[in-house]
Parts: structure tokens; C-alpha cells; sequence
């Protein structure tokens, strides 16, 4: 009987676990917020962490919305060309960046490569006893370290979002008129009528901001919450990329289905 | 309590999920003194120093810090105690990603409204305190073990401190570094006027500059004295401890089985 019983122990035990992280990061979220007055009162603090997860993502992010927009230049040119309506292709790759790829795939990319890295930084400093350090010399980690790379992640996530959009659109045109000969005047003339600002790119806006707060929040709970081991590190920074990628998804479709109902 | 007296505990108690770490430890720590908390590995010598230095909450009995309570204190009253406090971590914990001196202007840039020419003069006469001032641009991953130890020496005193604490200031450094160590924390205290524990488990180098020794074991003070009174005496726990000997008190096994039942009786297998 215990053993027809066990796996859903297991499971149990497994839901109930991540209810309490879950609960953790909440309060932990809270504890950030209380303490980031300090981050905009020193400011140079936070400006560093945007430089190192905002400016340093920057070559990432051009290159994939780059190689984004080519590929959406290519297949939307080969499913509009059978409808005879090929110059609507600036719309379709604009909308699909504004409202979806742009904010997902900047997110996704985000925290690969400097979510990833948040993590691995606090949880080191964790595994080093800097933090420790730090509370002993009677200053707040989570107002020193946590904080300031929060808000770095969470204010550079919609301009990288935005930049994405702007590389994929611009590889949408460089694929579309430059290589296939879409009529350039109607590439940008039906982008500009078919992309409504407030219900296509505000929104995407918005997506990115909420993305970057919760693709922040993960890296920097991870690293803190991690075991202050190597092996506890390591397993932090799988869980901030596998965690924060779900969360993305999950959260585009709660938000897309909010934000998008009149299309429906 | 007598105000010749920084660190006062009285039956502190202090259980780790249900293990009990510390049973009853009573201490009082003099202004002026180094005094050494000597044990095994595992035997909670680490763990009551973050009990005096607030950064462990006692399930019993109480810690008080220069007549303040540290178990009630809020985290702003602790913060505000620790400014008087340094700590050595047992490798230092520096900050990785800044230099030498930016490891030690650390706490001088967080808590003082201090000049940056001002700062500069205070970490170069700390660092040359230590004989480190050559090393201000270094990274801390240029430094030896005994080179970083003597950094975050130099860091803890920053703030010249009441008191100072140190976490196994002599692990895992080679004899020259270990005496150089050892006769800095010494110095420094004298020259500071502060108050110095050092957690070790390193009997021959803390004879030399201690005040005062006590000796924990499971989560008890089995023996105290001077360094003298320490050399001389007959106490089993403290005649294997010092003369580093296998057999006595302290066993080398850990707790188990018979090995008969073990191997034979089909014990429980782990």
C-alpha cells in the first residue's frame, strides 16, 4: 500500500514545496521593494547593473531580433505571396514582433544570458561569505546587491524588448524589399496603418515590463536562496533559465489573452 | 554587569532543526583581551560566535554586547551595533569584483560621509598596518590565502572596532603566514584598544597571543583558562587537545554500530 501510495507522496510533497518557494519569492519581492530606496538614492549602484544586464545583452539582442526579422521577412513573404498580398508584410512582421516575439524572445534571451549570470553572481557571493561579510559590516545585502541588479534587470528589459522589435522589423525589410523586391513605400505605409500604438506596441511595453520583473525577480531570488555550494550554484542557474523561461511563456498567455480580447 | 566586562553570555542555548549546538555556555569576555574559543570541528565554536555577533537568534539564554541585548535587538539596533564590530571570515570574503583598496574602503564609504582623499589616507595607513599598502590595486585574486586574510583583517579594523571576531583566522595557511597572522591580530587589538575572539582550532599559535582560552566541546565549555594555566593543566579533554593526541575524550569514530552487528547481524542497510 505504501508503495501505490509513494508517487503521489512524491508528487505532494513536490506541489507543496513549491508553494513555499513560491510564497519565498513573494515575500521575498517585498523585502527587495522595501529596501530599493537605496538604489535610486545611489544611483551610479543601479546604473552599473544595467550597464553590465542591459548594455552588455545589447549584442544578443540585436543580433537574434536581426536574425528573427530575416526569417519572418522570409515565411511571412511565402504564405502572403499565396494570397496575393505580399505588401502587407511589413504589418505582419511588426505586429508579430510588437505584440509577441519582441517582448517573449527579448525575455527568453534576457535571461540566458544575464539572468543566468545575476544568479551565478549572487549565489558565488553567497557560497564566498561576501554577503555575509556585508551584514556583518552592518550592510544590507538585499539593499546593496539584491536590489540594484533587480531594478538594472526590470528597466533594461523594455528597452531591449523595444530593440529587438526595431532589429526585427529592420530584418523583416532587408529580407522583404532589399533581397525579394517588396515594394518599399508599402512595406512601411501598411505598417504604419496596420500598427495601432497604444494596442499593439504599448502593450508589448507592458508584457516586457512585467517579463522583466519576473525574469529579474527569479535570477536574483535564485542566487540568494541558492546552496552556497557549487553544485548549489550551478543547480541555481539552471533553475533561474528554466524557471523564467516557463514563467515568460506562462505569463504571455495570460496577458495576450487579457490585452488581445477584441481580436478574438 | 561590571563595564570591564564587552561580552557577557549567561546559558545560552542554541538547537539547529532539533540538534542541540549549544548547551549552556557561560562567558565573560573582558575589555582589552584576546580571548580564544578552542574545540573540534563541528563542536558549535562558530556557531556561538554569530550568536554574539547577532547573526544567529539563541533558542535560549541570552548574549549581551556592551550592556545591549543582541537576541532583542531590532535590525536597525543591530546594524547600528555592528559599526562597533569587525569580523574576519575564515577566507576573508572579499569582494571579488573590486581592488584591494576598494575591498577596504568599503565600510568606510558606506558609513562615514568621509572625503575620498580623507578614505585614501585611512585604507593606505590600515593596509600598511598589515604591510599590505604595496598591494592597494591588486585584485583579491592575485592574493595569497595569508595575503587576503590579512586584507580582510585590515578591512574589519577599518571602522577601528570595539570588537573584533575572528572566524578560523589560521586555516589553511603556511607557518610564516600563520605567525604574521597571528601577531597582527594581537597588535592590533593592543593598538586599537579593542576587544579580540578568535575561533580556532589551532592550539600552538593562539597559546602565543591569547589572554584567555576556553574550551568547547559538544556544546559545552569543558575547560577555561590562561595560556599558562592551559599548558599546565592535567583536564583529559584539554591534555589530548593540545598535544594533539588519537586517543582520550574525543573519539575518533563516529558514532555507530557494533561492527560485529554490522557486518554480521544484517544491520540496517543506509
Amino acid at each position: 500500500m505504501a508503495d501505490l501510495t509513494s508517487p503521489f507522496r512524491k508528487l505532494g510533497h513536490l506541489a507543496v514545496d513549491r508553494i513555499w518557494r513560491l510564497g519565498f519569492a513573494v515575500r521575498f519581492l517585498f523585502a527587495v521593494l522595501r529596501y530599493s530606496g537605496a538604489s535610486f538614492r545611489r544611483l551610479p549602484l543601479t546604473l552599473r547593473e544595467i550597464y553590465f544586464s542591459g548594455v552588455l545583452s545589447l549584442l544578443i539582442i540585436m543580433v537574434s531580433g536581426l536574425f528573427v526579422g530575416l526569417v519572418l521577412g522570409l515565411q511571412g513573404y511565402e504564405i502572403l505571396q499565396r494570397f496575393g498580398s505580399t505588401e502587407a508584410l511589413g504589418t505582419l512582421v511588426a505586429l508579430s514582433l510588437t505584440r509577441e516575439l519582441g517582448p517573449v524572445l527579448a525575455a527568453i534571451f534576457f535571461a540566458s544570458r544575464a539572468g543566468s549570470s545575476v544568479t551565478a553572481e549572487i549565489g558565488l557571493m553567497k557560497a564566498t561569505e561576501q554577503l555575509k561579510a556585508m551584514d556583518m559590516m552592518a550592510v544590507n545585502p538585499i539593499a546593496r546587491v539584491v536590489a540594484p541588479r533587480f531594478w538594472g534587470g526590470v528597466i533594461s528589459m523594455p528597452f531591449l524588448a523595444a530593440l529587438f522589435s526595431a532589429m526585427g522589423v529592420l530584418g523583416g525589410w532587408l529580407i522583404g524589399v532589399v533581397f525579394i523586391g517588396v515594394d518599399d513605400g508599402a512595406y512601411w505605409s501598411q505598417m504604419q496603418s496596420g500598427v495601432d500604438f497604444r494596442y499593439d506596441i504599448w502593450n508589448g511595453v507592458v508584457k516586457s515590463f512585467v517579463f522583466g520583473i519576473a525574469v529579474s525577480l527569479i535570477a536574483v531570488f535564485e542566487g540568494y536562496d541558492s546552496v552556497p555550494t557549487a553544485e548549489g550554484v550551478s543547480r541555481a542557474i539552471t533553475r533561474t533559465v528554466v524557471t523564467s523561461v516557463l514563467t515568460v511563456l506562462a505569463l504571455d498567455f495570460v496577458l495576450t489573452s487579457f490585452m488581445f480580447r477584441g481580436a478574438s | 554587569m561590571s563595564d570591564d566586562i564587552l561580552v557577557d553570555i549567561e546559558e545560552l542555548h542554541f538547537n539547529y532543526d532539533g540538534r542541540p549546538v549549544l548547551q549552556g555556555i557561560n562567558m565573560k569576555i573582558p575589555r582589552g583581551q584576546v580571548v580564544a574559543i578552542m574545540g573540534g570541528s563541528g563542536c558549535g565554536k562558530t556557531t556561538l560566535l554569530r550568536c554574539i555577533g547577532g547573526q544567529l537568534k539563541p533558542t535560549g539564554g541570552m548574549v549581551r554586547l556592551d550592556q545591549h541585548r543582541v537576541c532583542n535587538m531590532s535590525h536597525t539596533e543591530l546594524y547600528d551595533l555592528r559599526r562597533k564590530m569587525g569580523m574576519l571570515f575564515q577566507f576573508g570574503a572579499l569582494f571579488t569584483d573590486v581592488s584591494v583598496f576598494d575591498n577596504v574602503a568599503f565600510p568606510l564609504r558606506e558609513h562615514t560621509d568621509l572625503s575620498e582623499a580623507m578614505i585614501r589616507d585611512l585604507v593606505l595607513m590600515k593596509l600598511e598596518a598589515v604591510g599590505l599598502r604595496g598591494a592597494h590595486a591588486l585584485m583579491p585574486g592575485e592574493l595569497s590565502g595569508g595575503m587576503a586574510r590579512r586584507v580582510a583583517l585590515a578591512r574589519a579594523v577599518a571602522l577601528d572596532p570595539m570588537l573584533v571576531m575572528y572566524d578560523e583566522p589560521f586555516a589553511g595557511l603556511d607557518p610564516i603566514a600563520l605567525g604574521v597572522i597571528g601577531q597582527l591580530i594581537r597588535k592590533l587589538n593592543d593598538a586599537l584598544g579593542a576587544t579580540s575572539i578568535m575561533v580556532t582550532h589551532d592550539v600552538h599559535e593562539s597559546l602565543a597571543i591569547v589572554d584567555y582560552i576556553y574550551f568547547v566541546s559538544q556544546g559545552r565549555i569543558v575547560a577555561e583558562g590562561t595560556p599558562d594555566e592551559i599548558r599546565a593543566s592535567d583536564d583529559p579533554f584539554v591534555h589530548q587537545f593540545v598535544h594533539a593526541e588519537v586517543d582520550g575524550p574525543v573519539h575518533f569514530d563516529y558514532p555507530a554500530p557494533s561492527v560485529v552487528k554490522e557486518f554480521l547481524g544484517g544491520g540496517a542497510r543506509g
